[in-house]
């Protein structure tokens, strides 16, 4: 069975669910950056997760929970996503195909470890990796993985593979596709909610999440041994910041251009100031993770305590950061 | 950061692809730009990439002396430990390392290690191979 979305357009995007959400959105006439589907979702955050473990190791997330960016597209464009997910793998095939066959772009939540076309080092199991199929050709199904530089093709049997891995955020061969989109502009009053509800993220009052979860963070850093063990934790933060979802500094410098697009749709010139300030945010995240990757390779000593005052310090930015965006937006 | 700084050190574990990163252009706008990777992303990924490898090969040397079951090698093989794949497979974590025993996986039913095969995405035979 052939098919093809013959209009579809596929960007490379530095995160793979706003990336996602992005060409979704403007395949079916909303144009959107990336920036702007991650900033209009307030996806931005923190979370320090002990309970959940990937390799081993706690989770640490710089963005929202997975699909919260897609659900986040819903109110601004009074946009309509069917979510549907499968309990047998062969009826959640068969749906795809239905699906390709009526010209629609579907969205797909999959595991990364059982995609071909990633690296081989890249592969991990990890399982709320989003990308988008635009077409079939034979067997094989065209992809649009936001974070590849082009269009990938994936066997079915992989990608079956792919949708239907388990464990920790098993997608359970989650698919999404639009339905209907209600207005294809941004508002001024959808960018300034979306602000708002960042702010109450990342300053709320949960230990774990937002900035009093990277304290949390900073303390559990604090308290760690130069073991082997103490090295491999360090590392796994800093793949957490800079390689599993990328978006590079922990999404920090996505959100800066979403405040500059932001401050163009809103009138308020104080957020093209504020994403100044927030790229240089970005960048201490980036000074952490040199610092940490020094002290991992041995060229600089393992000093846990130094790394935990860095990330006080980071904590201690955004605090300010975000109180100023709040009056910002008030 | 600043279009000039995306790192572009190159970085084996990304093969041909390029990352994505976000930097401002010389007129202060925020512009994606492709990125061949940094030295920082290959550090944490190759040391995550060789803490596997090394469970893998003492699996695979406890395998060789006898100590163990080729399952624990494949599992980590796999880039799984007995977490996920007790997850994966849907069987208990003790019974899991209770498997790990040559003896005991030796007698293993059809069925279970059918489910083993399954949850690895590996060919019965080479289960019961050892590496």
């Amino acid at each position: 069975m052939n098919s093809l979305a013959t209009t579809f357009q596929h960007r490379h995007a530095a995160h793979c669910e706003s990336g996602a959400a992005a060409n979704l959105m403007t395949h079916h006439g909303a144009k959107l950056s990336e920036a702007m589907a991650f900033g209009l979702s307030s996806a931005l955050s923190f979370a320090y997760l002990p309970i959940i473990k990937i390799t081993g190791f706690p989770l640490i997330a710089y963005r929202m929970p997975p699909k919260f960016i897609l659900k986040g597209m819903r109110k601004p464009f009074q946009a309509n996503f069917r979510f549907e997910t499968f309990r047998a793998p062969d009826a959640g095939m068969r749906r795809l195909d239905e699906l390709l066959a009526q010209g629609k772009v579907v969205g797909l939540q999959t595991s990364v470890f059982w995609l071909p076309y990633f690296p081989e080092d890249m592969r991990f199991h990890f399982n709320a990796h989003n990308l988008l199929v635009y077409g079939k050709d034979g067997d094989d199904y065209l992809i649009s993985d936001p974070v590849t530089d082009l269009p990938q093709r994936c066997a079915s049997a992989d990608l079956q593979r792919a949708r239907f891995a388990k464990g920790a955020l098993a997608p359970k061969g989650l698919l999404y596709f639009l339905e209907d989109i209600g207005r294809t502009d941004v508002s001024a009053d959808a960018v300034k909610s979306a602000i708002k509800k960042t702010v109450r993220i990342m300053l709320g009052p949960i230990p774990l999440i937002g900035v009093r979860g990277m304290r949390m963070l900073a303390n559990q850093v604090a308290k760690l041994d130069t073991s082997e063990h103490s090295l491999n934790y360090v590392g796994h933060i800093v793949r957490m910041q800079e390689e599993i979802g990328t978006g590079g500094a922990g999404f920090r410098f996505i959100y800066a251009a979403f405040l500059q697009e932001a401050a163009q749709i809103t009138g308020i010139t104080e957020l093209a100031v504020l994403s100044e300030r927030l790229n240089e945010i970005g960048d201490g995240w980036r000074e952490f993770a040199l610092k940490a990757a020094r002290m991992i390779k041995g060229r600089e000593v393992f000093e846990p305590k130094k790394l935990a005052d860095m990330l006080r310090a980071q904590a201690e930015s955004e605090t300010a950061f975000f109180r100023v965006l709040k009056t910002a937006v008030a | 950061m600043d279009v000039n700084d995306v790192p572009q050190e190159g970085n084996c574990t990304l093969g041909s692809h390029r990352k994505a990163l976000y930097a401002k252009d010389a007129s202060g706008k925020m512009v994606i730009v492709p990125s061949l990777g940094s030295e920082v992303d290959e550090t944490v990924t190759m040391q995550a990439v060789h803490r596997m490898q090394a469970l893998t090969d003492d699996a695979k040397a406890r395998v060789l002396a006898g100590q163990s079951a080729p399952l624990e090698y494949w599992m980590c093989a796999r880039r799984m430990d007995v977490a996920l794949l007790s997850q994966v497979s849907g069987i208990w974590q003790w019974r899991i390392r209770r498997h790990f025993n040559p003896q005991r996986f030796a007698q293993l039913s059809p069925r279970l290690l059918a489910r083993y095969a399954e949850a690895l995405g590996l060919p019965l035979e080479q289960l019961k191979t050892r590496p």
